[in-house]
This record gives C-alpha cells, structure tokens and sequence, in this order.
C-alpha cells in the first residue's frame, strides 16, 4: 500500500482489500474473448494497493460496451447516459474531495459523442482518472466506424469506406493541456497496472488509453503490438530517464534531427548517445506530441507505449474548494438574513 | 419659484433611449428611491438582445418601465403617464403606447436630420404637429448637461454621457423623489473616479435645479405611501430572488448547493449571483455546454449536494437527455427554466411561457418531472424553496420555471425572517435496508419509502452502500439492470405514481371570490399574477362578478383543481403561449377552457383581460349581447 499525496483526501481502508473485494455481484456480460475482461481483471487485481476504503471509491461510465464496466465493480458507480461522463464526474470531483474517482469511456463515448466534455476536463484538470478503452470501432451499436477508425475503414455504415480522418487520443489529449497522458494495452497486465499506478498517483485528470480488442467487430486491429514476433518491432516502452529504443534487439531509437524533428534511426549508425531519452514531465508538452505522432495508424509502426506525459498542475476542483475557503477566510462564513436583506431595506411601521 | 403640488395615486413612468444611453440604470434608480419612500411598486425592464445595437436605431432602443402607487400593485402597468424619449428612435418605439394627454419629456439635442431620418421620420415630430395629443415637455438634455458641466475636465462626450442623470434629477424633482440613495450609490460606483463621480452629482442637481426653475414644468408631483404590511421591505428582481432561495434551500437543508451552468439570457444573473456568494460554501461551475451544466449537478447530486442548473429555453432542449437520466437515477436536481420567447433562439431578452410542454414532457419514455412556477419577482424565492423541498424530499429533478419577465421585472418584498422559512430534511442512508435470502443484510437503492415513494439517496462514501445505478431500466427494489417486461411496466407506474404523490403534500388552489358566485374563474400561472389580479380588480370595481386563482404546481397539480374548475361557468386562462395549460387542463379534467394568448414578448396588459373577462361575461348573457347589438 502506497500513500499518494494525490490520494490525501481519500480515507483509507481501515482492512486489507483484495481484488475479490471489488467485484460486484452482477454476471459480467462481455462477449467472450473481449478485451474488457482483462481491463477489468487488472483494475480489480490493481485497486486494493491504493488501499482506499472501497465507499470512496466511485466509477462513472458513458454509453458503450466499456461503459457496463461499473456494474461489475464493487464500489460506488454510475453508468450514465453517451459522452457525458465526464461532465458528470466534474460536478462530483468539486463538491466531493473524498473521492477517488474512475472515468470509463470508450473512443466513441469519449472522442466522439462526448468530445466537447473529455477536453474541457483535460485542460480543466479536473481529479478523474479517465481509462478510454479503444477498439477503433462502434461495438454496441454492432460495427460502425469510430473516431479512431483508420481512414477507408469498411463498416456496415461505410461500405465504400469510410472517409474521417481518425483523431490520434493522446495528441488530443496533449493538445486539450492535459497534465497526464498514457497508453498501454489490454493484453499486457504488468505494464497496464504501471500506468494505472502513475494515473492514481497524480492529482488532476489522467488520460489513460487503453488498446482494447473487439474480438467481434474489429478483431486483431491491435495484433501487431501484441504478436509476439511483430511486438517488439513496432512497440516502443517509454520509460523515464531512458533512452527511447525499441526493436528485437534494442537496434531502433528515437533522435532529434537538426531540424528539431524526431525520427526513428539505427542505433548502430546514430549511437546510443545520440537518442532521446524519455522525460514525462517535461514542462514543455512538444516531445510528448512528437512521440504521439510518430505512430503509423495502419500498421501501427513505432507506437509509443506508457507515459507520455506526467506534470503538475493544481487540480480544477482543488482550486474551486481553495477559493470558497479563500472567501470564507476573507469574508466570514455567510449569513442568510444580512444576504436576503441587501443593503437598501426600509421599514413600514 | 414655488410650484403646486399635485397628488397622484399611481403614476407610469417609461425611460426610453439607446442602448448606450443608461436607461436600465436610470431605471433602477428611480425604482430605488421610490421603494425607499413607500410606495408599492412594479417594473418591467424592456431591452434589446444585441449589446450595442447601432446607435440611434429603432431596434437599439432601451427602455425601463415603473409603475408606482400609494396602494398595492401588481403590474408594471399598461400605458405610461410619462414617457422620456432620449432620441427619434425611442419617441418612434414608443409613442404609440403613449395615451392622449400624457406627458412627454423629449431630447431635443437629437432630434437631428441626420437622426431623424435614421429612423424613418420625414419631417421632425416635434414641429410638425403630431406630438399635439401629448403634453410635450421639450428639453435639451444633452447640451444642457454639457452646460452644467463646463467646469469639469472632461471631454465632450464624457459631459454627454451624464445626460441620464440629468434626465434623472428631472424625474426626481418631478415626483418628489429623495435623493439622499442615489448620491450614495454614485459615491460607491466612482469611488475611484473622483471627477466623474463629481460630474455625475453636478448633472443630477441640475436636472432637478431645471425642473425646479422651468416653465415647461408647472406643477410637482407626490404619491404617498402605500399601505404595506409591516415589516422590512426592500426591492427585488425575480433573479437574485430565485438565487437567494436556492441559498436558503442550502442552509435550510444542511445540503451544499452546486450550480452547474451555462450563460444564457435571461437566467445567466442566477449563475452571477451564485457566484458572488461563494462564503456561503456555493460551489458554482461554468460549464463548457449545457449539457455539461446538467452533468456536473447530476454529479454533485451523486455526492449529496442540492444541485441546480440554470438555463433558458433552448437550453432545456439540450440538457433533455440528462433530466431523463435524472428521472432514472431518482436524485434530487433543480432546473430553473427562465423563459424566454421560442422558438429556436427566439426573443432572448422577451418574456414567453411556451416551455410549459416542454418542462412536461420534452423528454423520451415516460418521464414525469414535477413543475413549480413563481408568480411574482419576489416569489422567486419561495418558489425556488419549494422545488428543493419537493426535489431532496421525493429524489427527482424539479422544474422551476421562471420566465423573462420575473427574471428582470421587480417589487418590493416583505423580507422573511429566515427562521421561519421551512426546513427541507435530506435523510440519507446509512445502513443496509434489506434482508436477503440467507439473512444477509443488504442494501437495494430502489427500495422505496411506503408514503412517498422516493427511492434511498445514498452517498458515496457511506460504508457498506457501494452500489451501482444508471440510465437503464432498474429491478423494483435491488435496482439491479432488469429487461423483464413486467419489471418495466411495473417501474414506469411507480416513477409516475411518485410524482403524483406529491400532490399529498401541496396545498389546495385556493380561489378568490368574494361573493362566492361568480361565474367566471381566471386561473393563471407564473407571472401572468400580476396582470390578472391587476384586471380582476378593475372588473370588481366596476360590478363584474369574477373569481381569480394561481397554480404555483403545475405538476401535479393540487388536488381540488378539478373541482374547482367544475364549479365555474366559463374559465379562462390567460398564458404567453397559445394555449399550454388549457391543453394540459382539457386533457386531465374534460373541462372546457377558454385560453386568453399572447405571445408578444411583453407581459399581459390588464386592459386586454378586462376585456376577456368581460367578452366571457358577455357569452353568459345573450339577451345582454342581443340588446347591445
């Protein structure tokens, strides 16, 4: 159990939790071999080391296969209504600092329908952790294309195609000032639970995207990033203080080119001096966007994984509780009968 | 010079001018100092949706009317007694309203060809012989405010920019106003701006100097004080009003209250005067939509906070989906709808009742939502009580629906001792209230209480509560997600039977008949109060036998008002809209309803009731009607 400053609010568990100790009581009704299932096993394995009284702990849900996620937990939640988590969330993280409090979204729910919320809550910096589980397709609405979609994507509402440019989450997200943005995958429970790990620990909104597989409508669209043989070609770990590399053999990294670009070189020929090495939280958010961009969304080519950007920034809801506790200690306490009595009264005798 | 001095009853007072020409604050301020002196009294602020429209233009018009009596009044009144025109474009706007006889004060500084012709008059109203019915009073304002400032070290237009305050001074002298309020509020608005603040006063003392001195004026007016029952008086709009009793709701309740909101006219004062009083522990969000609005208060309602959005009619359309939601997840949740004219955009700073339907059934499935109305600007505050109270104690969302006319219109209201306001009781829950099969304690978060139906308001936070709610249909009682049919059909009665409940606890329509044999019932709801009582009054004085009553609840309504619309001949219901309640009255009651409509943005004028009183009157007895043929 780990203490986090961002966490101080929350009372704690006063017995030790175990993932069982978050699972409600409800049938889980995913399609078998959806990719939700290992999210929802790694949220519940990874919960209980916050060690935070399970009462306080709220999740809140849009519309979408992802968004059933809070029915099978055993903590506070709403499933709410397409796109509006988020806004809903904020409405809570103000008036209730005691609350550890989970967005769960997908990329229609999110970046679509519910895109307006998703970036006022980023750059707000609101306390939510936001979890975006992204398939790159409509699942419960059985197949359309999404926000995600590669471009020409053939789906039941476009069979020539489709013609959207896809939004790439975490530029978005970096572009909305985010103050922290992460991606892993469903598949990969270590790494997910590192990042869920960094997501509760900072104050403020976290984005967190998670490579999510639609076994029914959209299968194998993360494949490449998760076959053994293809993985390490294509998928690089960023990891604070390292040196960005990938590649079977670690032969790929990440350099800056004298135009100020990055791009991906042989280490062999630029040498391990020469890469970048991953800082998340850099003030300035241009190596985040750059390393957001370098991924190809067809074949998936160079996809960063992990943390892209971790900084501080005073949380929205904190700043709204310290200016009403700023008023009061300026002001007083209000008092009813001075407010409705204003300051022009006079008397009938 | 001494002038006689003349007493009035009730005098109508219409402020016209450009947008820039302050005539809201000139408003205001004469509304001040005529509550400071007694007077009952009722305005109507009447301004254009555009900031600054083009200056001296018909649609940039301004104007504030007062109406102000030695008796208890109701309506801001129909016609003014005096009109002050700034410019071509206010005589133009508002001449027509003005009765033969009635005194005008004009500009003439801007009685130019240039601006004449701007708003269309060929030759110059003040010379050709049209303005012959009225008194005219023809002053130069401008330049004589600029005269009476020459001393000051200002430019030109700054010394112009003082001619309300002439104008002001003038009125004041006119009807023997105090001046003492206005000073001071001069004093604390140019604090900073000594020279301003200076010309300001100078302006003002040389308007009532003029009017002292001139000619034009011959006689000074008074109106003694109403009547009024005892107790501390100040002056109110409908806006601060509402938001006050939101306040009050907080306290009263223990609950923190939370505005999620979206500026829109002509609610957007609500969320300003939210936010103005943040030491009362008021959480405000601006949100980034109106559907965030709403969502932020279904949020802070999760949390255990009096939650409310505030929002015109369009934003009603949008935040739709979400009191559906609210409806489902039975929390408690106030939309205060300030009415404004529709469709669409519509007449943003014009008064409408058309969200009536709306607020009843603008939503998908069935979705009852119980519907308060405010009746005056004062009453803004109790009525925002009211939907607290009916919203925490039954776990729904409430409309309230304000309207344009409310929201800037004010009164002067008999401040309640905040003791005697009702206390509102939240009681959450904070324990398991079910026994499973095993014997198991449990908790079920639709379990319902037997006499009102509500639904437990659990936090989170509350140990051994976690539990998980949402926008799809709920097993009766665990709450689980349930597609069964009879489940359905069997929750869908009991939201609706919920609803319905609360007419268990708001009182009777009570009707006022004084002989207790009249024929014809007015019945009205929300700020139509003032010009039905207003033209039940004039009909009473001149022998007409009719009663008059007001739903504050439109839904549900109260009990008896079946029977009460029974027992009239003929009943009539006056609305800005074209008929919205007389629907809704038809098609619970299968009684007749003669709706009295009008949708022109403005307020009823009680002549226009007097007369559908008496053209209903009239219907009762044909050998009447033959006879006058």
């Amino acid at each position: 159990m780990t203490d986090y400053p961002a966490l101080s609010l929350v009372p704690k568990s006063d017995i030790e939790l175990k993932a069982k100790d978050f699972k409600s009581d409800q049938e889980v009704r995913w399609c078998p071999g959806c990719g939700d299932y290992s999210i929802l096993s790694n949220v519940q394995g990874f919960l209980p080391e916050l060690g935070l009284a399970k009462e306080n702990v709220v999740f809140i849900s849009g519309i979408g296969c992802s968004s059933r996620f809070p029915y099978y937990m055993n903590t506070f939640g709403m499933h709410s209504i397409h796109g509006r988590a988020p806004a809903i969330s904020t409405g809570l993280a103000v008036s209730r600092p005691d609350l550890s409090i989970w967005v769960v979204t997908g990329d229609g729910d999110a970046l679509s329908i519910g895109g307006n919320h998703l970036i006022h809550a980023l750059r707000r910096n609101v306390n939510l952790k936001i979890l975006m589980f992204n398939n790159r397709i409509y699942g419960l609405t059985k197949g359309q294309y999404s926000p995600t979609s590669e471009q020409g994507k053939v789906t039941k509402s476009t069979p020539e195609g489709s013609l959207d440019y896809a939004f790439n989450p975490v530029s978005l997200a970096l572009g909305a000032e985010a103050t922290f943005v992460a991606r892993t995958i469903d598949s990969d429970r270590k790494h997910m639970t590192e990042v869920l790990r960094r997501a509760a620990a900072h104050e403020g909104a976290a984005l967190v995207e998670i490579y999510q597989n639609c076994n029914i409508f959209n299968d194998g669209a993360w494949e490449p990033l998760k076959d053994n043989d293809t993985r390490d070609d294509v998928m690089m770990r960023l990891e604070d203080g390292e040196p960005i590399r990938f590649g079977r053999d670690g032969e790929k990294g990440i350099i800056r080119t004298p135009e100020g670009h990055i791009q991906v070189a042989e280490v062999a020929k630029v040498g391990e001096d020469a890469l970048i090495r991953h800082d998340s939280h850099a003030k300035d958010p241009g190596l985040a966007f750059a390393l957001s961009r370098l991924s190809n969304p067809r074949t998936l080519e160079n996809t960063p994984i992990g943390v892209f950007r971790d900084i501080d920034r005073p949380s929205y809801d904190r700043l709204a509780r310290q200016q009403i506790e700023d008023v009061i200690e300026k002001k007083g306490r209000g008092d009813l009968q001075s407010l409705i009595n204003g300051n022009d009264t006079w008397n009938v005798n | 010079m001494s002038k006689q001095v003349v007493s009035l009853n009730r005098v109508v007072i219409r402020f016209a001018g450009d947008s820039g020409d302050g005539m809201q604050l000139t408003g205001d301020r004469f509304t001040s100092e005529t509550a400071g002196l007694g007077n009952d009294l009722n305005t109507l602020p009447d301004f254009p949706a555009e900031i600054r429209a083009p200056a001296g233009t018909v649609p940039g018009v301004s104007a504030f009317q007062l109406a102000f009596a030695d008796h208890i009044i109701t309506t801001p009144g129909d016609a003014p007694n005096v009109l002050v025109a700034m410019n071509p474009a206010a005589l133009k706007a508002n001449i027509k309203d003005l009765p033969r006889g009635a005194d005008l004060i004009v500009n003439t500084d801007e009685f130019t060809k240039r601006n004449l012709e701007k708003v269309g008059y060929a030759t110059n109203p003040l010379e050709d012989g049209t303005l012959e019915p009225y008194k005219v009073h023809a002053v130069a304002l401008t330049s004589q405010t600029v005269e009476a400032l020459k001393e000051f070290d200002l430019t030109k237009k700054e010394a112009e920019r003082a001619k309300n305050m002439y104008a002001l001074g003038l009125l004041s002298w006119l009807y023997s106003r105090p001046s003492e309020g206005t000073r001071k509020f001069l004093e604390k608005k140019f604090s900073s701006k000594p020279e301003i603040l200076a010309a300001n006063l100078a302006a003002f003392e040389a308007g009532w100097s003029f009017g002292e001195t001139t000619e034009s004026f011959s006689v000074q007016y008074e109106v003694a004080p109403a009547e009024m029952p005892k107790g501390t008086y100040r002056n109110i709009t409908g806006n601060p009003a509402l938001a006050f009793g939101l306040i009050a709701a907080s306290e009263r309740s223990g609950l923190p209250l939370f505005l999620g909101s979206y500026p829109i006219t002509p609610a957007s004062d609500i969320l300003h005067e939210l936010a103005k009083n943040h030491h009362f522990g008021v959480m405000t969000v601006q949100a980034e939509d109106e559907i965030a609005g709403i969502g932020s208060a279904i949020g802070a309602a999760y949390g255990g906070a009096l939650a409310v959005t505030t929002t015109s009619g369009p934003g009603v359309a949008l935040k739709s989906e979400s009191i559906g939601l609210a409806v489902s997840l039975e929390l408690p949740l106030i939309i205060v709808d300030v009415q404004r004219g529709g469709p669409s955009t519509g007449l943003p700073t014009k008064t409408e009742q058309s969200d009536l339907l709306q607020a009843m059934f603008g939503r998908n499935g069935e979705s009852p939502v119980p519907i308060v109305a405010p009746q005056s600007p004062s009453d803004c505050f109790f009525a925002a009580m009211e939907a607290a109270r009916i919203a925490v104690e039954y776990r729904t969302p409430v409309f309230l629906l304000s309207d344009g006319y409310l929201a800037n219109g004010s009164e002067p209201w008999l401040v309640p001792n905040v003791d005697d306001l009702p206390v509102i009781t939240p009681g959450f829950a904070t324990g398991p209230n079910h026994t499973d099969a095993d014997g198991n304690e449990e908790f079920w978060p639709y379990l319902r209480d037997p006499e009102t139906l509500a639904r437990p308001w659990a936090i989170p936070g509350t140990k051994g509560l976690e539990h998980r709610i949402g926008g799809l249909e709920k097993a009766d009682g665990s709450g689980d997600v349930s597609y069964d049919p009879e489940n359905h059909d069997r929750m869908v009665r009991l939201r609706q039977a919920k609803v319905d409940a609360i007419a268990d606890t708001i009182p009777d329509i009570e009707v006022d008949d004084p002989t207790g044999d009249a024929d014809v019932l007015v019945l009205g709801w929300g700020s139509t109060y003032g010009p039905i009582g207003a033209a039940v009054e004039v009909s009473r004085r001149n022998g007409v036998k009719v009663a008059q009553a007001h739903l504050r609840h439109l839904n549900p309504f109260p009990k008896n008002l079946g029977d009460v619309l029974r027992s009239y001949r003929i009943v009539l219901v006056p609305e800005m809209n074209l008929g919205q309640l007389s629907m809704l009255l038809r098609a619970k009651y299968l009684v007749d309803i003669t709706g009295v409509n009008q949708v022109r943005g403005l307020p009823f004028k009680s002549t226009e009731l007097i007369d559908a009183i008496n053209a209903a009157i009239e219907t009762l007895s044909p050998t009447t009607a033959a006879e006058s043929e």
